[in-house]
């Protein structure tokens, strides 16, 4: 049996971990997505620096669906290490390139896979002298003949290359060379598996980058200025994109001089006490990290609540706890970020479903960080922000301005406008603050972390303590305006089940629901984007007899915040998990959901004219 | 406890600086810490200092971490903003203050506690990236708020109140800070206001990161027979190395000295400072000099006191990270938002 399939599979690359195979499988995902098909590549990866296995997951899927798929249609396996574990993954009719310098016994394959093996390395030693050149350009050349073997223009190859290289006309050459060498070989001697990619016009105007660059791109777009951080997987990748903006952004052009300050602190403590210090004194700042450094902030976090401070964190969460596995995938922080710190506390959540959000909800931290002046969390996951995802261009209105929330300056205070550092003169929580150095006689106050009355003087006094944390909770309630609301998509019928999910389950849940209509099994759908949650969130769960929460975690935290904070009842909240560390996939989804179904004794209802079958 | 205010009734006689300001100005909340507690020294110290200077008190941010010292910025300056932290984290708190707004004047106050114990961290790091602060510790070997624990600047074989003997090595913050790369470090004794004003105003007015190790005897829990921390030890092991005047730009040198006495050093700022040697042998623009000096005294039982280490052009954090002069707090979308043309540029890059 052979698999057939048109601009619709999975082609997985078995990689040694610092071979250079990054670079040569992006250009094979990003010369699909130029022939107009989408891809969805990700990169499974260990903690390592060479040497342990790294996986490349490339699904081509002309319907758009960007999440994992499960299975693997063509397993290009260049790691000995690997190899069972790759053979086994393969689907039945699917295919087997690998390297066929040395021969294998024919126990190590499968009777139901097809093999197509190349001399990889044989053509590689007779073409290269130096033993990195015949590594590097290995990859390359199985890229050029994959590419012939499915289809793949080599026009748009080379075009990749070209842009890869400007400048670099000495490295075009050889990487060409190689190319061409890896599609010769091909052509003349390998069967052409059923796998093929047909030029197409779905990808449109989207564009293919990394969460951690998106979101790091949002907040120079939101104008940070202060940034600290200390090295952790998966987030280390935002900070140094940030810096690779901020140069190419922030560097004025006279002086050369930056108007931005990035510092890798010494730990965790250090970064978010930098923050809170520069958002205090009114830059806006911000600091990018994962579980483990949420963990070591919680002390300064109370801080920044209770102080009422801005701050903006990201979260690129991995899965926990402890260290966990640190370069997989999860959404477990919910939990630890929404009540970060010891004493009563909460804290603003924002979800990104993707890179394009993530940079929307990055710039817009800052704002609603300044806005209700106290710590604002952006929980991005390993899954968006480690790899390139197509998505909606990013946009900007020129128009837009900072909120920079309520800051008395020397005019306010010099007209002798009522300042009290903890008045709440609004009546809507959020009190009035001043900079450091505004004004020589009025405006001075004294921030802590003890309890303090309206005027920011110390006090113990119960009655102040209780009037300051209920005024918090009222700040708190203001919070759920100033949101991003949930998005809400009615499934074609309309249904007495719903699901509620957020984050990079986004794609998954997309095409879950696609393929549950294609049963006949409807139900309607909510995106949280933040926390607290807005009244529609609660409205839609009581619109709904049965809700499904979907999460990348153990413990359905985002259902525990759900019951414990919009006060629902927890016995039509259906938990769906999905935490082994790899992304959620739709075929999860929806044998989770189908199955559920059924034992509420849902038949699926009869097709309707509507869906045209 | 609640706040207590000063009366703001002035003597019409006051002494006023430049300003016009008198050292009224530039006080705070009446302390609550014990009577005879050598921090409220410090704090008039540096009350002194900053009128001496005619600082604009509202351009000062006093910034400190948890403890008895700790509490005493709500004891000074009442016009500039202040920031008690938590424990041990008053350096980062105050490097993230210092980058949003290079014009103002950090003043952090830390205890040993604070700087050597729970924040050693901190304070090595912030040393290092060379923050232009004045940082303050009132260094009394011992845990006040808490009720007379041990703290890691207690000298080994010194004794607590009750009895117990310290066996474990004391830090040597002073030491520290000259390895880390302070650039401006000093010891002084809260007793010893002559000397410690000085220093003080050195520090507010050098550019760089400038550290000021403050003996500060607690009468509460250390201050008996066997502390090497209380008033009588240090005043009997006390040897100063030199004494200091900083004489700002705007004020008229007057005193005279003999010269080959004196060494004059401009700061950066314009400032100069004067320093009179007391110690033949020792060199005040000599790092490793200074450490050694320092360790060889500790050795026969002297507390080495003075301007131990000083370099007239400090580099700072700002000048390492290359940031613009403004203040970064007062950038607008104008500087900071690349705009939609960037970004559609930068869109079709990602194609």
């Amino acid at each position: 049996m052979k698999l057939e399939a048109v601009n619709d599979f999975v082609v997985k690359f078995a990689n040694v971990n610092g071979s250079g195979s990054a670079s040569a499988n992006t250009l094979f995902a990003r010369a699909i997505l130029r022939m107009g098909v989408p891809v969805s590549p990700r990169n499974i990866f260990p903690s390592n620096i060479q040497g342990l296995p790294t996986w490349y997951e490339v699904r081509v899927s002309e319907r758009g669906w960007l999440g994992r798929r499960g299975g693997v249609d063509l397993m290009v396996a260049m790691n000995p290490q690997t190899w069972d574990k790759d053979l086994a993954e393969i689907e039945p009719g699917g295919y087997l390139f690998y390297d066929s310098t040395k021969p294998l016994p024919k126990s190590k394959f499968r009777d139901d896979v097809n093999v197509v093996g190349m001399p990889l390395t044989e053509i590689c030693n007779a073409a290269y002298a130096d033993p990195r050149q015949r590594q590097l350009f290995k990859n390359i050349v199985y890229v050029g003949a994959l590419a012939a073997l499915l289809d793949i223009d080599p026009a748009e190859l080379e075009k990749l290359i070209g842009e890869q290289y400007k400048g670099k006309e000495k490295l075009f050459e050889p990487n060409v060379k190689a190319l061409r060498m890896g599609r010769d070989y091909a052509l003349a001697n390998l069967p052409k598996p059923g796998l093929q990619v047909r030029r197409s016009n779905l990808v449109g105007d989207r564009i293919f980058l990394e969460g951690n660059s998106a979101a790091a791109l949002g907040c120079v777009y939101g104008g940070a200025t202060v940034a600290a951080w200390y090295p952790i997987t998966p987030s280390s990748s935002m900070a140094e994109a940030f810096a690779k903006h901020c140069r190419k952004y922030r560097t004025d052009p006279d002086s050369g001089k930056g108007r931005y300050a990035i510092v890798q602190a010494e730990d965790e403590l250090a970064s978010i006490g930098i923050v809170i210090g520069a958002a205090w004194n009114g830059a806006r700042a911000f600091t990018c990290t994962s579980g483990p450094g949420i963990s070591l902030m919680q002390e300064f976090i109370g801080l920044a609540y209770f102080a009422e401070i801005p701050a903006v964190i990201f979260d690129v969460q991995r899965a926990g706890p402890s260290t966990g596995m640190p370069t997989r995938t999860q959404q477990s922080d919910v939990l630890s970020c929404a009540f970060a710190s010891h004493g009563d506390t909460k804290h603003v959540l924002l979800f990104p479903e993707d890179p394009r959000e993530g940079f929307e909800m990055a710039a817009m931290a800052f704002d609603l960080a300044d806005r209700l002046q106290t710590p604002v969390f952006v929980l991005l996951d390993l899954d968006i922000g480690m790899n390139e995802r197509l998505c909606q261009p990013l946009k900007w209105d020129d128009s837009r301005r900072y909120d920079r929330g309520k800051v008395l300056n020397y005019n306010d205070l010099e007209a002798g406008k009522r300042f009290g550092r903890y008045l709440d003169l609004d009546a809507d929580g959020i009190t009035y603050r001043t900079y450091p150095g505004t004004h020589p006689k009025r405006g001075a106050f004294f921030t802590r972390g003890t309890s303090r009355d309206r005027y920011a003087r110390y006090t113990e006094e119960g009655s102040a303590y209780v009037d300051n944390m209920e005024r918090l909770l009222k700040k708190f309630e203001t919070a759920k305006e100033f949101v991003p609301q949930p998005v809400h998509r009615r499934a074609g019928k309309g249904s007495r089940f719903g699901v509620i999910y957020y984050g990079s389950t986004s794609p998954a849940i997309d095409e879950a629901l696609a393929s549950l209509e294609g049963e006949a099994l409807y139900v309607d759908a909510m995106r949280v984007r933040a926390f607290p949650f807005p009244d529609e969130v609660t409205d839609f769960v009581a619109h709904h007899d049965h809700v499904f929460v979907v999460e990348q975690n153990r413990d359905a935290q985002l259902r525990t915040l759900l019951v414990a904070e919009a006060m629902l009842p927890s016995e039509k909240l259906t938990p769906v998990l999905h935490y082994d560390g790899t992304p959620i996939t739709a075929r999860f989804i929806h044998s989770q959901i189908a199955q559920r179904l059924k034992a509420f004794n849902v038949s699926p209802l009869k097709r309707t004219a509507a869906t045209g079958e | 406890m609640t706040y207590l205010t000063k009366p703001k009734l002035h003597h019409p006689d006051l002494p006023k600086n430049s300003l016009g300001l008198t050292r009224r100005d530039y006080e705070g909340a009446i302390s609550t810490l014990c009577a005879g507690c050598g921090h409220d020294s410090i704090s008039a110290a540096i009350i002194q200092a900053c009128w001496e200077l005619a600082i604009q008190p509202h351009r000062v941010a006093k910034l400190s971490g948890i403890g008895c010292s700790s509490k005493t910025p709500t004891y000074f300056l009442d016009k500039s903003h202040g920031f008690n932290s938590v424990h041990g984290r008053m350096p980062s708190v105050l490097t993230g203050a210092n980058l949003a707004n290079r014009d103002l004047i950090y003043l952090g106050v830390s205890g040993d506690g604070d700087s050597a114990s729970i924040g050693i961290g901190q304070f090595a790091h912030v040393m290092r990236r060379g923050v232009n602060m004045t940082y303050i510790v009132e260094n009394n070997g011992v845990y006040g708020l808490t009720k007379g624990q041990f703290s890691a600047t207690a000298d080994r074989g010194s004794k607590a109140k009750r009895g117990a003997i310290n066996t474990d090595e004391g830090i040597d913050l002073v030491l520290m800070a000259l390895q880390l790369g302070a650039t401006y470090v000093a010891r002084s004794f809260s007793g010893d206001k002559e000397q410690l004003v000085p220093l003080i105003k050195g520090a507010l007015t050098h550019e760089g990161a400038a550290f000021i190790d403050v003996i500060s005897p607690c009468v509460a829990f250390n201050n008996h027979e066997g502390s090497t921390k209380s008033f009588d030890y240090v005043r009997e092991h006390n040897e100063a190395v030199n004494q200091l005047d900083v004489i700002t730009v705007h004020k008229e040198i007057t005193t005279r000295y003999e010269p080959g006495e004196v060494q004059e050093v401009r700061q950066h700022d314009g400032s100069v400072i004067r320093l009179r040697k007391i110690e033949e042998k020792f060199d005040a623009s000599d790092r490793i000099a200074a450490m050694t000096y320092v360790q060889s005294r500790y050795a026969i039982g002297e507390i080495v006191t003075g301007l131990l280490y000083f370099t007239p052009k400090p580099r700072d954090l700002h000048g390492s990270l290359n940031t613009v002069p403004q203040p970064l707090n007062q950038l607008g979308e104008r500087e900071l938002c690349p705009g939609r043309a960037a970004l559609d540029k930068l869109n079709e890059s990602l194609r």
